[in-house]
């Protein structure tokens, strides 16, 4: 189980986060949403390890958690499978096993065979964020950390990976924690979605999702955001027009 | 198999290199035919006055001394230059402190350190060492403060939520990102480091290639003097495409431009 409680966080003399209390359950899909600057990332990064939250109390029960960033985050001086195999060299694990493991995980990933050998800046975008889900993966992790990993592809290929992901998740089992401004892409992955309204950093909703994951289409995620929306504290969350004209 | 094919590639690069340099030597042709020899003699004339030093010794001896002096400072400003930089660049307070004292020490130029290092050590090989050791430290020193300076933080992020060991971490996440600043630094600093040992010698010693060009100075020996400036090249070459440049490419091959980006991107020297 992961759990934030009563956590506030304090950046300078800016708080970003007051009073969240959340918790991710094993198995399930948990989004955080909300508009840029409402402190999901920063959520996440107190659960990855990364920061110590100013007040309260951030409690990771599980055993492996890797993370997937909205920019890729690739070693530029190293080839793609090397790449994928980062964290199990951090592991410990021999070059040998690296190497296989890293290229069953890129032909899962859908990635060619003349592409594990390249560097980061010789694979496209969509190619880039499949290497470093496969990098996540490979430390075959029980929580997968994801911050808006998909925000700089296009809809075509948004669509492969989150069909991708979703897979990956069912298949593992895995507790995944998803951090995304777009309600729609809550609505197709996540069995419960949190929403977030910024300065400072809070939740304004919970919502939780039955529906499985292969019948949800378009019309059931344009309904599931209709109702999303219809209720105005979220509705007031994404309202960036008047915040800015708040003095 | 690949190590043959990236090296006989390289070495077959050099053809492009080549006809530029034969085109400036047909040029110092022209030129000495316009002129005479007293005032520019050919390229073949000079190539004979290097042949001959070489064939009664001096050539050789000239060349080795300078080599040493201009590598053997070159290797300790490299060394003391990147520790020191690397150390500055951990904390962005020494960075600070430490930028205006390059930039002065990058401003002063290498004869004004000459002239001290002739007061402080006298005539000799140690005053040429000392004023290289001096000019090019500041050189590696900024490039190595500026790699570390720039090391990309979120990297540094996700290799912590790899828990990434500290030997780990240094080896595949910080210094590839530092070499990348410091092979550009140490190019400059080892052209840098030939042509100051010259010039310091010229005036400090009687003896390497700047002892040697003092004297075909002495005896208006045009042909001697750019015989001596042909061998000077010849090794500055040499040690930055037969070994910095092979050693750049191995250890980083992600910066060699790949055929898979612009099908005829250029691969060689």
């Amino acid at each position: 189980m992961l759990d934030w409680q009563d956590v506030s966080h304090d950046f300078a003399l800016t708080t970003v986060l007051e009073d969240v209390n959340l918790n991710a359950r094993p198995g399930k899909v948990l989004c955080l949403v909300g508009p840029s600057g409402c402190g999901k990332s920063t959520l996440l990064n107190m659960a990855a390890g990364l920061l110590d939250p100013t007040e309260g109390i951030v409690s990771n029960g599980f055993e492996r958690t890797a993370c997937v960033f909205q920019e890729h985050r690739l070693l530029p001086w190293r080839r793609a499978l090397d790449n994928i195999g980062f964290g199990l060299k951090a592991s410990g694990a021999k070059a040998r096993n690296r190497r296989d493991q890293a290229a069953v995980l890129a032909q899962r990933m859908g990635l060619h065979e003349q592409d594990w050998t390249k560097f980061p800046h010789e694979l496209s975008g969509g190619m880039r964020q499949r290497v470093s889900l496969a990098r996540a993966l490979a430390v075959d992790p029980d929580l997968l950390l994801l911050d808006e990993p998909f925000s700089a592809l296009d809809v075509g290929l948004k669509r492969d990976l989150q069909g991708l992901v979703t897979g990956l998740i069912a298949e593992r089992g895995l507790t995944a924690v998803f951090v995304t401004h777009d309600l729609s892409e809550a609505a197709r992955l996540c069995h419960e979605i949190v929403v977030f309204a910024p300065s400072p950093g809070r939740i304004v909703h919970r919502h939780h999702l039955s529906q499985p994951h292969d019948e949800r289409d378009d019309a059931f995620v344009f309904q599931t955001v209709a109702e999303l929306m219809a209720i105005p504290e979220v509705d007031a969350a994404f309202r960036v027009d008047e915040r800015l004209q708040t003095p | 198999m690949t190590f043959i094919k990236d090296t006989l590639a390289y070495v077959w690069s050099g053809w492009g290199p080549a006809a530029s340099l034969l085109l400036f030597a047909a040029l110092w042709e022209m030129g000495h035919q316009a002129y005479g020899s007293f005032i520019l003699p050919s390229p073949i004339e000079a190539g004979q006055a290097l042949i001959s030093m070489f064939e009664d010794g001096s050539g050789q001896d000239a060349a080795v001394l300078t080599a040493q002096r201009a590598i053997g400072s070159f290797l300790a400003a490299g060394f003391l230059g990147s520790i020191l930089g690397i150390s500055a660049g951990l904390s962005r307070t020494a960075a600070r402190a430490m930028r205006p004292v390059v930039t002065v020490l990058l401003g002063v130029p290498p004869i004004s350190w000459i002239v001290l290092a002739l007061l402080w050590f006298g005539l000799g090989g140690a005053s040429a060492m000392f004023t290289v050791l001096v000019t090019v430290l500041p050189i590696t020193f900024a490039g190595a403060m500026q790699g570390t300076l720039t090391i990309d933080r979120g990297l540094e992020d996700m290799a912590r939520t790899y828990r990434t060991p500290f030997w780990m971490m240094l080896a595949d996440v910080h210094l590839p990102h530092v070499l990348s600043y410091l092979f550009p630094a140490w190019i400059t600093a080892l052209g840098m480091a030939w042509k100051i040992t010259v010039m310091a010698e010229l005036l400090s010693t009687d003896d390497g290639i700047g002892g040697a060009m003092a004297l075909t100075r002495t005896n208006l020996d045009m042909a001697g003097t750019l015989g001596l400036i042909l061998l000077l090249l010849a090794m500055l070459l040499f040690v930055e495409y037969a070994v910095l440049e092979p050693v750049k490419r191995w250890m980083e091959p992600w910066r060699t431009p790949s055929k898979s980006l612009g099908g005829n991107a250029p691969k060689g020297f």
